[in-house]
This record gives structure tokens, sequence and C-alpha cells, in this order.
């Protein structure tokens, strides 16, 4: 059987070689394609008519406004801008209501505990831990993908995103990538992980490799809450509230993405320059017709698919991370916790990128999803020693800063976590997809190189401007 | 009851999905750009008494292996050789869309053309005269609008007449100029020799010709792994119609 196939195998390379040689070197491909052209054509000249050519040519009005050299980024951000107001206006009250409605239960499971005479530590691990962390991660997580994941969905759905990558194009190009990065990067705001499969619709390898690398530098949904979270708190300024309130955290969003997308085309640059060099290929983009979404259904199924998936996931990591740090943060040695000796290890370098040791301890044991960093660091501070009854939004901003938070600390922390690593699910899918050991590392490695350069700059230009 | 395959291939963004998820009673995210469906999907749906298992192919422009994607697709039809493959086009755009239904013809002839988004191109003031279409294509041509289900009867009952034998498909043969055709003539019988007529061996010869590797490779790989069942990347959905 075995030496049947190597004759197969081998038959088959000489098959292509003769085939090679009929075809003269010549490339035969442009006469395929053309004769299949040809066929459609006339088959479409016989079968189709036209009663109104006028009315075939009311998308390419709209294309011509939205894709336009002038108003095409202007566009672009501004839908951008609104989509992330609409997602923090609408989210700010429902998760605060949530995070009031569990602080209430945990009242009651808190009660019921004492009532049996639960040993203190089982109180703190299930309760303390396990449940205190996994309904953070529902009420901080939850209101805005409701809100966001639809929205995005009905953008995508009506046919904006592939504008969106006719605009980049010129952008990517310039920058030795595909056009259709911007489509896998649009990906990559719902998910780094799926995105990394979406990246099969590039054809080259070599580009397709640089979309790969770069997907990292869109935040995904696990990292949104952190950085609507955080920009909420620290960005907005003391005195302002309300709408205004609401417009600088967008902005401040928007200012995310944009650097994230600086960040994409300068990687991609110095890749294309030096380690995946070449020339980028042509390629026809097309430009669907715009189409009125199906509401309400689009809505559901990207309730159900997004939101739900995503917030399972949490939740299922979240547990366990509760549990852990928990016990870390419980467990003593030479008067000290296990999670306070870790945080203090990583203290000194922490705070050369302007944050502390949590932070970066939240960071490395969140590597296995993004969704639980935020939720390791408050149980973390929690554990710690300053316990905050919390019960709404605002007293988180207590925790931090009770532990020396500045806007710097902030911002540094929206910067590393906009940069640094992919989570782990995504890593397993850059191995699967480039079945090279070497590229996945380095996707691992480059972001967190750059997360840590620009922290560590942003931090040290601060302190030395004396803005801190 | 009997059990058959239906494979779902298209240009990107046709309603490929919309279609498959209205079919199956799966709810696969759809959207508009080229590019959705990343993965293959599987379902089921039964029609008159018969089974079909449903699998939603990646969208392509063409079968000519410039991606992943569109290697995958050309895999699945060669190897897998589904009882049906189901071509649905876009009716705004019929004649680049049309393409890729003449590229599945030269593999199978066992294909229903789909021509989807109907109320669309009604819309926009586009008459297709369907006979035609089907006469020079010589499978089943159907129309239909997956989100308004229009058709979609008519549609499943060419499927099942192409799956049962009902319908003897006639699929046109495309005469390429004469340098090609030459080499085809070469190669043909000595593509059959080696594989059998298992495979479409003037489609092969044709790819062979324009120097496709990868089609190669899968050949390779094919002859090797036929005794082991195959390892198919794809995901199960719970079935609900």
């Amino acid at each position: 059987m075995e030496s049947h196939v190597s004759k197969g195998s081998d038959s088959l390379d000489s098959l292509l070689s003769v085939a090679k040689k009929l075809a003269d070197g010549g490339a035969i491909r442009d006469e395929i394609v053309s004769g299949i052209y040809g066929v459609s054509a006339s088959i479409c000249s016989d079968a189709v008519s036209y009663r109104d050519k006028k009315k075939l040519n009311s998308t390419f009005k709209l294309d011509n406004i939205v894709t336009s050299k002038i108003w095409g980024f202007p566009i672009m951000l501004s839908i951008l801008g609104i989509v992330f107001w609409i997602t923090i206006a609408g989210a700010n009250y429902p998760s605060s209501w949530l995070a009031s409605f569990f602080g209430i239960i945990e009242g009651y499971l808190t009660a019921g505990f004492q009532a049996i005479h639960a040993p203190d530590w089982l109180h703190g691990v299930l309760v303390l831990g396990l449940y205190r962390g996994t309904s953070w991660v529902i009420s901080v997580m939850l209101p805005p993908m409701m809100i966001f994941f639809p929205v995005f969905a009905l953008l995508e759905n009506f046919g904006y995103l592939p504008r969106v990558a006719f605009n980049m194009d010129r952008l990517f190009k310039k920058s030795g990538g595909h056009g259709k990065q911007a489509l896998t990067m649009s990906m990559g705001f719902g998910c780094n992980a799926a995105a990394i499969l979406s990246t099969r619709i590039i054809e080259s390898p070599r580009e397709r490799m640089l979309a790969i690398l770069t997907n990292n530098f869109v935040p995904c949904n696990g990292r949104w809450p952190t950085l609507i979270l955080l920009s909420s708190l620290f960005m907005t300024g003391a005195a302002s509230t309300g709408a205004f309130k609401t417009l600088t955290t967008a902005s401040v969003l928007m200012g995310m993405v944009l650097i994230g997308i600086v960040v994409t085309l300068s990687v991609s640059w110095v890749m294309s320059k030096t380690a995946l060099r070449g020339v980028p290929t042509h390629y026809t983009l097309e430009l669907p017709p715009y189409r009125r979404p199906q509401i309400w259904r689009t809505i559901l199924i990207s309730s159900k698919d997004k939101s739900l998936n995503v917030l399972t996931r949490a939740i299922v990591v979240a547990a366990p991370a509760g549990i852990i740090t928990w016990v870390l943060g419980n467990t003593f040695i030479g008067g000290e916790s296990v999670l306070n000796h870790m945080a203090a290890f990583f203290d000194p370098f922490a705070q050369m990128l302007g944050m502390d040791g949590y932070i970066m301890m939240a960071f490395i044991l969140g590597l296995p999803a993004n969704e639980i960093v935020l939720p390791i660091l408050l149980m973390g501070y929690m554990s710690s020693g300053a316990m905050v009854d919390i019960d709404s939004l605002s007293s988180i901003k207590d925790v931090f800063l009770n532990h020396g938070w500045t806007w710097l600390t902030a911002l540094s922390m929206m910067l590393f976590s906009l940069l640094h690593y992919p989570c782990g699910t995504t890593l397993v899918n850059i191995y699967k997809e480039t079945k090279s050991m070497k590229w996945a590392v380095l996707s691992a490695v480059i972001p967190l190189g750059i997360a840590i350069g620009v922290t560590y700059a942003v931090a040290q230009l601060a302190r030395i401007f004396g803005w801190v | 009851m009997s059990h058959y395959t239906v494979a779902f291939a298209g240009n990107p963004n046709t309603g490929k999905s919309t279609l498959f998820n209205l079919l199956t009673g799966m709810r696969q995210h759809t959207g508009n750009w080229a590019g959705k469906t990343v993965i293959t999907a599987e379902g089921e749906f039964t029609h008159n008494n018969h089974m079909y298992r449903a699998v939603d192919l990646p969208g392509t422009y063409s079968l000519y292996s410039n991606s992943a994607d569109e290697e995958a697709a050309r895999d699945y039809i060669i190897f897998e050789q589904p009882d049906v493959t189901l071509v649905v086009l876009d009716a705004t755009s019929l004649e680049r869309n049309l393409n890729l239904a003449l590229q599945v013809l030269e593999i199978t002839g066992r294909a229903v053309v789909c021509i989807n988004l109907i109320d669309e191109a009604r819309r926009l003031g586009i008459d297709i005269n369907l006979k035609a279409i089907s006469k020079r294509l010589g499978v089943p041509v159907v129309t239909i609008s997956a989100r308004n289900k229009i058709g979609i009867e008519a549609l499943l009952d060419q499927v099942e007449r192409v799956a049962t034998g009902a319908f003897i498909t006639d699929p046109m043969r495309i005469i390429y100029n004469d340098e090609i055709e030459r080499g085809i003539a070469e190669l043909t019988p000595m593509v059959e020799q080696m594989i059998g007529s298992k495979y479409p061996a003037r489609w092969i010869a044709l790819r062979l010709l324009d120097g496709d590797d990868s089609l190669l490779a899968s050949l390779k790989e094919n002859i090797k792994s036929k005794e082991i069942p195959e390892a198919k990347e794809v995901i199960g959905y719970g079935v609900t119609c």
C-alpha cells in the first residue's frame, strides 16, 4: 500500500510538470478567466434586462460621499464616536442597577452563611471571592456589550464595514499591508480570537501574517469594559457631569482606538520592511449594495451570539480566578498575604510603567481571558485590607483612589490593556492558523514590547513634566 | 427516508448564510460584508420526507485557490462530493456571480443554481429570464428571496430532483481557446489514468495547466488519506428544524 501511495504522489508531480510544459510558462490564468467571463457575459446579455439603469446607481451616490477623500474619514470617526456615545450613555444606569442588585443579594448570602454558622473561610471563598468576582463581571460587562454589539452588527448588516475597508485601504497599502486588514480589524472589535480566523480572507500569506500580528491592537470585547470603566472614572475631569462627561468618555475611547490604528499601521510598516518584506498585492474589494438591516433579528442574534457567549466565557474563567485570588489574598506568609508578596515583587517594574504591582499581576493572571483582568484587580485590592462596601460604580473609584491611583495610573492601564499580548485563546488560534510556534510567540512578544515601551514613555514624560 | 448532502457555495455576501440559517433553523450571525463565514458550518433540514445535511462553505469569488477559503470550498466540492451543490447567486450582480456557478459546473453536474435577492433585483428594475439561464447552464435555476422567504419550496423541490436523480443535469461545458483546449485534451487521459474517474478529470487538467500547486497538494493528501476517516474542521450546532 505504502509504495503504491508514494508512486501515486510522484506521478502526480510528473503530471504537473507535463502541464507546466504544455502551458509553456505563459500566464494562462488570464485566458481561463476571460473564457469564463465571456460565457457569463453572453448568458447575461441573453437573459438579463434592465428597465431602469438610474436606479442601479443609487448606491454609488451614497458611496461617493462615505468613501470620498474629504468626507470618508470624518464620517467614519463620527459614526464610531456615536456608537461609543450610545454605548456609554446607555450602559451607565443598567450597570449601577445591576451592581446594587448584586450587592443586595450578597447581603442575603452573607446573612445565610451566618445563619448556618458556616466557617469564615467558606464565606470568604464563595461569597467574597467567587460571588463578588462573577457579579462584578456581569454588572460591568453586560450592559455595554448588550448595546455595543447590536449597534455594531446593525452597521455591519447595513453594509458600512466594506466602506471602512475602502477608506482604510490607502493607509494599509502605504504601510505594506492589505486593505482587507481593515475588515479583520473590525472583526477584532468583537473578538480577536475570531478575527484571527477571519484573516483567511486575505490571500497572500505575508499580508495575512501582518493582519494576524496586528489584530491585537484592536480592543476586543474583553478589553472594552476595562477601557470604558477607566475612562469614565478617571479621564473626564472632576467637574464634568452628565452629557459632557459621556462625551469626554467617548472621545477618550476614540483616542484609544486611534492609537490602536496608528500602532497597527506602524507595526505593519516596520514588519513589511523587515521580517515580512514584500509588495502589497492588488485585489478587488467588493462594495456590496446597502441593505436595510433586519433590526430586531440582528439585535436578538447578536445579543445571543456575542454578548451571552462572551459573558459565559468571562464567568467560567472569572469564577475560578475569583477563588484563586481570594485564596492568594488570604494565605499568609510572614505576616503578609501571598497576593501582597506577589504584588510587591512586580511593583518596582510596574511603577516604571505608571502602574502598580497589583495591576501587573492582574494582567499576568488575566492571560486566559482579558475579561477577567479588571475583576482580578478589584478582588486583589479588596482582599488586601482596604475593604470597601461596593454597591455602586462610584465606589469602585474609591477602591482605586485608596490604592494611590491617579489619572496616569488609569491611562497607563488603558494603554497597556490596548497594546499588550492577546488572550490565550487568540494565541492558540494564531498557532493553529500559522502552524508556527515562532509567529505565535512573536505575536505575544511584539505587542508586549510595544505596551511596555509606550507606557514607560508616557509615565516618564508625565513625571518629568510634573503632570502627576 | 433517504439522506443527502447539500453544499452551499456562493460569492461572499449573496445571502448564502441567510438561506442556510433559514433552512437549518440555525442562527449563524449574518453580516453584509465579504468573508464573514470563516469556518464551514453544518446543519440539517428535511423536505418531502428526505433528510438533507447542509454544509455552508466559505463565500468565494472563484475556486482558483487564491486563498485558504477558496481552497476549502474547492476541496469540499471535489473530495466530499456532495449530492447537490447549491450555488447561491446575487440577482443584482448576476454577471459577476455567474462565474462561480460556471466553475462549480465544471467540477460537478449535481448542482442547483439559486438566484437570491430577487426582490431587490425587481426593485432595481432588473428582469431575469430564468428559462434562458437554465437552458444554457443545463441545471435547475430558481429565484428566491431568502430574507423574505420567497421561492424556498420551489428551490427545495429542485434540490430534491437533482439529489434523487429525477432531473438529469447536463452541465454546460466552457470551451476555452485552442491552446488551452489542446493542453486539456493532452492531459485529461493522463489524469484519468492516474486518479481514476472519481474526480473531474477535465477540470483537474485545466487547473494543472494553470499551475495550481495547492490542488495537487490536496489531491495527494486525499489519495493518501482515503483509508483514514477524515477529520474535518466543522462547527456542530444543534438541529432545530
